[in-house]
């Protein structure tokens, strides 16, 4: 109960739409989304796999909470080989298009194969089909969306589409559903664009059903009021959207500024979330079922739409140096309507600003806006030409590593494993680094959201200075966060619950009955098996680590002034805490504990 | 001693941004906020110069101190 229990796969080399029973038995031990696309991925997809050729698969899978009652339960994930850095790809996104999935009664849809021509596919219940796309091919987000829902004749269908940056290939380019809602990291937009599938439209006229409907609806209703009176999902996160940290992470001096040269950022108060509230939105944009509505929908001269996030801002601010919020904006949308991560985007543009400055992009090379801090014309106009492939903007459409790669300057990339990090300097904030470097598809900082306690005090407060006792804390985080991934349902509720809610709503849901620590357990395999992927495609202990410049150049200013990074100090821990030997290798112990 | 007090999200109302203001030595982040008429339980973060203090903490001579209500993002 609460999976569809039906797959759809589609083979887009021979045409085949076929419909396969749910595996019950890798249902139960990797939970769906994340958990299950990933064990599902490495299952049958070769070792060495190039994630761009026709051999490697897509998924699109949602989890046995979404689109049931439960609060948040619009998630879905999309789980792939990455064409940025070849591990297990499972990025996230909201909105609407997963739950809508889930009532045309399937758990997920497997795309294989290449088609020759671009095409799209349309999903109306029981009645799958595709079609030719090359009218749609080079088109951008909102074009895409609008014309597909005309021709399917129902404006309640939801669209899941790839922009230009998917089409050429970028490594860093985002599915986008909902117009702007998206799939941003490890570039599974590439995947689409590589297999010429341009756009899935999807309506569904079912219902979810659940195990035990009488405490399903009892605990649905429990964990509503946990998220109303909680301060972050009741009152913070609805009222200021995720921007409201710009100034508290600047506050703590760890706003990463100008590439990661500087922690404390002057143009943080005119790019916050007060400001945002205060002058550019004009409604909050919430996803299926969802009561924090956190999202944004902002208007400034004549742009609008869904955005900017606490990410974008500081991609696009900060990191490049720039205050103007307009600008931000502007960036946001182009980047949305290329189908680009607006983390790998805008950190990448502030790697280009810092090659431009130390002279190893010239300036006859820049066929655009000058690549200068502070440019809020450069950002906008380089996000376009990196969604096009425009000039030197299709050199930055391969990611900052690779760019930074190209110029001889690897360690002016601000990436782990590839993945560019997001808006919290580790020299600040030591488990959420060490969380950095550990997270399997590179520097990420929602696979284990270490901020919460180091700096807002949730669940409690933690010493973010301090080492003592954080490797355990990260592999918590970590794991509850693959079981949330996992079950379909929104990482912000974690502020509010605890790993209890979470086993209580599954088992209703599901019918199962595993207890918080089992649960914890699933997560810890969904955490191992991803692991395990990596290791066989090449990774080692080496890739576990960060940047250069937070390990040896000190913070230079601000209140986390004088810090590195102790990541050495902190890893051997970590390794043993996970059940891996020292060459961060799960043992053999491990893995039979897990079932792997 | 002079103390510049930073505001943020849901504290600003009725209130203000920033403001350097003029305290007796030894006053405490407590007495602050209650000089701003703003409750214990409506802070979730208090730091002064970018460190977390506790609410008894006391301030000393330009110091910064910022205060939020209950907060998050990802």
């Amino acid at each position: 109960m609460a999976y569809a229990g039906n797959i759809l796969r589609i083979n887009l080399t021979t045409g085949s739409i076929t419909k396969e029973e749910l595996p019950v038995d890798e249902a139960k031990a990797f939970i769906g989304g994340r958990g299950l696309g990933g064990k599902m991925l490495a299952a049958e997809i070769p070792a060495g796999t190039d994630p761009l050729g026709p051999e490697n698969k897509i998924f699109f899978i949602t989890g046995p909470l979404t689109a049931t009652s439960a609060p948040t339960s619009g998630r879905y994930m999309v789980v792939t080989k990455s064409p940025l850095n070849n591990v297990i790809a499972s990025s996230n996104s909201g909105g609407y298009w997963g739950a809508e999935l889930k009532f045309a009664g399937y758990d997920m849809v497997i795309v294989e194969g290449k088609a020759k021509e671009p095409v799209y596919i349309s999903i109306r219940d029981e009645q799958v089909e595709i079609h030719p796309a090359s009218k749609l091919w080079g088109k951008q987000t909102s074009e895409v969306v609008d014309e597909l829902i005309a021709e399917f004749g129902d404006p309640r269908a939801r669209v899941l589409n790839i922009g230009p940056a998917g089409e050429n290939l970028s490594p860093i380019a985002a599915v986008m559903n909902d117009r702007w809602r998206a799939a941003g990291r490890s570039g599974v937009g590439a995947v689409l664009g590589a297999k010429n599938l341009k756009a899935i439209i999807v309506r569904g006229s079912g219902k979810v059903q659940v195990a035990q409907p009488e405490k399903f609806k009892e605990v649905v209703s429990g964990v509503l009021k946990k998220i109303k009176e909680n301060g972050v999902t009741g009152e913070g996160l609805p009222a200021y959207g995720t921007s409201i940290l710009v100034n508290i992470i600047n506050e703590h001096g760890m706003y990463p500024t100008n590439n990661f040269r500087e922690g404390v950022f002057a143009g943080a108060e005119a790019t916050s979330g007060e400001t945002i509230a205060e002058k550019y939105l004009t409604k909050k944009d919430p996803c299926y079922r969802c009561p924090i509505a956190c999202g944004r929908y902002c208007k400034v001269d004549d742009v609008e739409g869904g955005g900017p996030e606490y990410e974008t801002v500081w991609a696009y601010g900060a990191d490049c140096g720039v205050s103007d919020l307009p600008a931000i904006i502007k960036a946001n949308k182009v980047c949305n309507e290329m189908g680009l991560d607006t983390i790998s985007a805008g950190a990448t543009i502030a790697a280009a600003m810092e090659l431009f400055q130390c002279g190893y992009i010239k300036p006859e090379e820049v066929d655009g806006p000058e690549l200068k801090w502070g440019s809020g014309e450069a950002i906008v106009e380089w996000t376009r030409k990196m969604g096009l492939g425009e000039g030197l903007g299709a050199k930055l459409a391969m990611g900052s590593a690779s760019l930074c790669e190209a110029y001889g300057a690897p360690e002016l990339s601000m990436t782990v494993k590839k993945l560019e990090l997001p808006a919290y300097d580790p020299r600040g904030i030591m488990g959420h680094g060490l969380q950095y470097a550990t997270a399997n598809r590179g520097g990420c900082h929602v696979r284990g959201y270490m901020v919460s306690p180091e700096i807002l005090g949730i669940p409690e407060p933690l010493d973010r200075f301090s080492i003592e006792g954080k490797a355990e804390w990260v592999k918590t985080y970590q794991d509850i966060t693959a079981v949330i991934d996992s079950l379909g349902i929104c990482l912000f509720t974690s502020f509010a619950l605890g790993a209890q809610d979470y086993a209580d709503l599954y088992n209703y849901a599901t019918g199962e009955n595993l207890s918080a620590e089992e649960l914890l357990s699933c997560g810890d395999r969904i955490y191992n098996n991803e692991r395990l992927f990596n290791l066989q495609e090449g990774y080692s202990a080496s890739d576990d680590t960060l940047p250069k410049r937070m390990l040896a150049e000190p913070m230079p200013d601000g209140p986390s002034k004088g810090n590195v990074h102790p990541l050495d100090k902190m890893l051997p821990k970590y390794y043993v805490i996970r059940g891996w030997d020292g060459d961060g290798v799960p043992t053999t112990e491990k893995k039979e504990a897990l079932g792997l | 001693m002079r103390i510049t007090v930073r505001l943020f999200a849901t504290l600003r109302t009725n209130r203000f941004k920033e403001d350097t203001r003029e305290y007796p030595a030894g006053t405490t982040v407590a007495q602050v906020a209650d000089d701003l008429k703003i409750f214990s339980g409506e802070l979730a973060l208090i730091l002064v110069n970018g460190h977390t203090a506790s609410f008894d903490q006391e301030l000393n001579d330009n110091d910064i101190l910022s205060l939020f209500p209950p907060v998050g993002g990802g």
